[in-house]
């Protein structure tokens, strides 16, 4: 077992080191150099640039300039931003709690309706149900979500009035961060009326963010589902004359939510791309929107380390799977 | 060669169907798939023939008829079928000259990552080795990453415009095709005939591209098909965020982005392109869910 941790523990490292790689060249393709960039069209004078170029070491050859970027995010330090000059990881981290809240909701509404209706599905294949479900899961992941956001929008939030339009929580509340959750400290605030209107704004964005892998999951529930219901075992149960519910949610079901987990952690770097998109049409202050408004202000610093941390992130996430996988089942863990 | 004549009263052993035949019995089964080919010629079309189709000039604004709704609404008239933008633009003709470019997008996307990653996994599955362990590193980063947010950053970098978001969706889509045809000429490189053909001494060239490759072709067909699909809908997104292609082209991202202030007073500005997105992704999904489903009828059963 440690021999498997480990083996896949190896495997990220060369894969962290093209990723800083990746992050440390894409800025150097921009064309003009970073302090040409800052100054804008302004212009700068010669003597400054020089001076510049020295203090931010961009003089240097590039392979020190990149041994020199290493070390800064061995220790944790991705630079500042331009504009606000607060450190990149720390504008990061007072954002990314929001961009967590919207995808842990999105991800309970996909498994929610996801599995539910790929087990209906499988267990009444063929049937006008299954077409139907199957059918809706596909436009589900045909789906452009920042159209689908728009609509929804025109209708409860226009037409209806049921839900706001944008933001985390109407302005009228002032929560002290203290888990950065809002629903959370909303609740811890006392504040009457807080929690609702923190809820409230989350719906609409949990609902277009969760479209896409709802609909992913409802297909392998079923698929998943279907291979299950045809093993022996399963033909067993049926025989010793257990109820077709019993057969379905004790026997089949355990079996195959394990392809579904699978598919479930492969689903953060979808979220991901997704949580850009929805918190751009929802004004939602998440790191999606941070990394979008860094593009226009072209605030290289930021997004450098944005995608860095994004893409770290992501990798966790795929390891632990990864390791979890193994532990649930044997014969990965011994694979060569 | 010459036809050989059969007597026709000779008793003939029924020959195996023709495998274009075997397929397009196991397609055609499929309603879904038919329906997604049907309006995916559809698109195609109108796509083609969109000079002739379309009513007016996809960018002649009409400043007397801004924002007019479709014509069944109160105020709409036949003239503008699905109403007019906010600089009196006519919808359906822009919609219409949107399917060319969307279907442009969608297929040299698919072309240009399809040639590239034909060739990178040929290559990393052929000679194994450090080259492998290059691109399959690379690969697995490109994969990492969240697929927008490498596609945002690249284009970020070359600058927002069509051809460079094209370049970027083509990157980001790449290791799906490198891995398929990577895995398929491990598992096609230990057969028979490969060893067959390496006896009789075809170079290595031959043995990658004449022998193996045609034996990958299916499963990278069906990738290449709901390839079609991420293309176009990632290349609308990067349009929708304003870094694809960019105003007055009719692209439909792009149309979108330029609609979403007129929310709250224009439904159709804001309905119909995404419609027009919705339906021909969900189109090239069905049809590729039917393609691997014809191609591999045991998958199916």
């Amino acid at each position: 077992m440690w021999r498997f941790i480990f083996t896949r523990f190896s495997l990220i490292i060369p894969t962290f080191f093209g990723m800083t790689l990746l992050a440390f060249f894409l800025i150097r393709l921009v064309p003009g150099d970073p302090i040409e960039t800052l100054a804008g069209e302004r212009g700068i004078d010669p003597i400054r640039h020089a001076q510049l170029l020295k203090d931010y070491g961009l003089d240097k050859p590039v392979l020190i300039q990149y041994g020199i970027y290493i070390g800064r995010v061995l220790k944790g330090d991705l630079g500042k931003s331009i504009i606000t000059q607060e450190p990149v990881v720390r504008e990061f981290l007072t954002l990314f709690p929001a961009t967590v809240e919207l995808a842990m909701c999105a991800m309970l509404f996909a498994l929610l309706i996801g599995i539910p209706a790929g087990i209906i599905a499988a267990v009444k294949r063929n049937s006008v149900m299954d077409h139907g479900l199957m059918g809706v899961s596909l436009t589900g992941y045909s789906m452009p979500i920042f159209w689908w956001g728009l609509l929804l929008i025109l209708l409860f939030s226009v037409q209806l009035g049921w839900t706001p339009v944008s933001g985390r929580i109407s302005v009228k509340y002032f929560i002290e961060p203290i888990t950065g959750f809002l629903l959370i400290d909303a609740l811890l605030s006392n504040e009457k009326g807080a929690f609702w209107s923190a809820a409230s704004h989350l719906i609409l964005p949990t609902i277009v963010l969760g479209t896409n892998p709802l609909a992913v999951i409802a297909r392998m529930t079923r698929s998943a589902m279907l291979e299950v219901l045809g093993e022996d075992y399963i033909r067993t149960a049926r025989a010793k004359g257990l109820s077709n519910l019993r057969v379905v949610a004790l026997h089949a079901l355990r079996n195959a939510l394990i392809p579904v987990v699978t598919v479930i952690g492969l689903q953060v770097g979808v979220l991901f791309t997704g949580a850009i998109l929805t918190e751009t049409i929802f004004s939602w202050p998440g790191v999606g929107k941070w990394l979008i408004e860094a593009i226009g202000r072209r605030d290289y610093p930021v997004l450098q380390g944005g995608i860095l941390l994004l893409g770290l992130l992501v990798m966790a996430v795929n390891l632990l799977v990864d390791i979890t996988y193994g532990i649930i089942n044997p014969r990965i863990r011994h694979q060569r | 060669m010459k036809p050989v004549a059969v007597h026709p009263s000779a008793p003939v052993a029924p020959a195996p169907p023709h495998p274009l035949r075997e397929f397009w019995t196991y397609f055609s089964a499929n309603r879904g798939a038919l329906a997604g080919l049907i309006v995916v010629v559809g698109v195609l079309l109108i796509a083609l023939f969109a000079p002739v189709l379309a009513p007016h000039a996809p960018e002649l604004t009409n400043s007397a008829v801004f924002l007019k709704p479709p014509f069944w609404q109160d105020g709409g008239s036949l003239s503008y079928p699905l109403g007019t933008d906010a600089i009196g633009r006519d919808m359906l003709s822009r919609l219409m000259y949107g399917a060319r470019l969307s279907l442009v997008i969608g297929i040299a996307v698919v072309a240009v990552s399809v040639l590239v990653g034909t060739v990178l996994g040929l290559l990393s599955g052929y000679f194994k080795g450090i080259f492998e362990i290059a691109i399959m590193r690379l690969m697995d980063i490109i994969l990492t990453l969240p697929s927008l947010l490498l596609a945002i950053v690249i284009v970020a970098i070359l600058g927002p415009g069509l051809m460079n978001a094209m370049l970027a969706v083509a990157v980001v889509v790449l290791p799906h095709y490198v891995r398929i045809t990577r895995a398929a000429v491990i598992t096609e490189a230990s057969r028979d005939y490969v060893t067959a053909a390496r006896m009789s001494g075809a170079s290595r060239m031959r043995l990658m591209f004449s022998e193996i490759l045609p034996n990958c072709t299916a499963p990278l067909i069906v990738q290449a098909s709901l390839g079609i699909s991420t293309a176009i809908l990632d290349a609308a997104a990067l349009g929708f965020l304003g870094l694809g292609a960019q105003p007055p082209s009719p692209e439909w991202g792009t149309m979108l982005a330029d609609a979403r202030e007129f929310v709250l007073r224009a439904w159709w500005v804001v309905t119909f392109p995404g419609l027009a997105i919705l339906i021909t992704v969900l189109a090239f999904n069905l049809l590729g869910d039917g393609l691997r489903d014809a191609f591999d009828p045991k998958l199916k059963r």
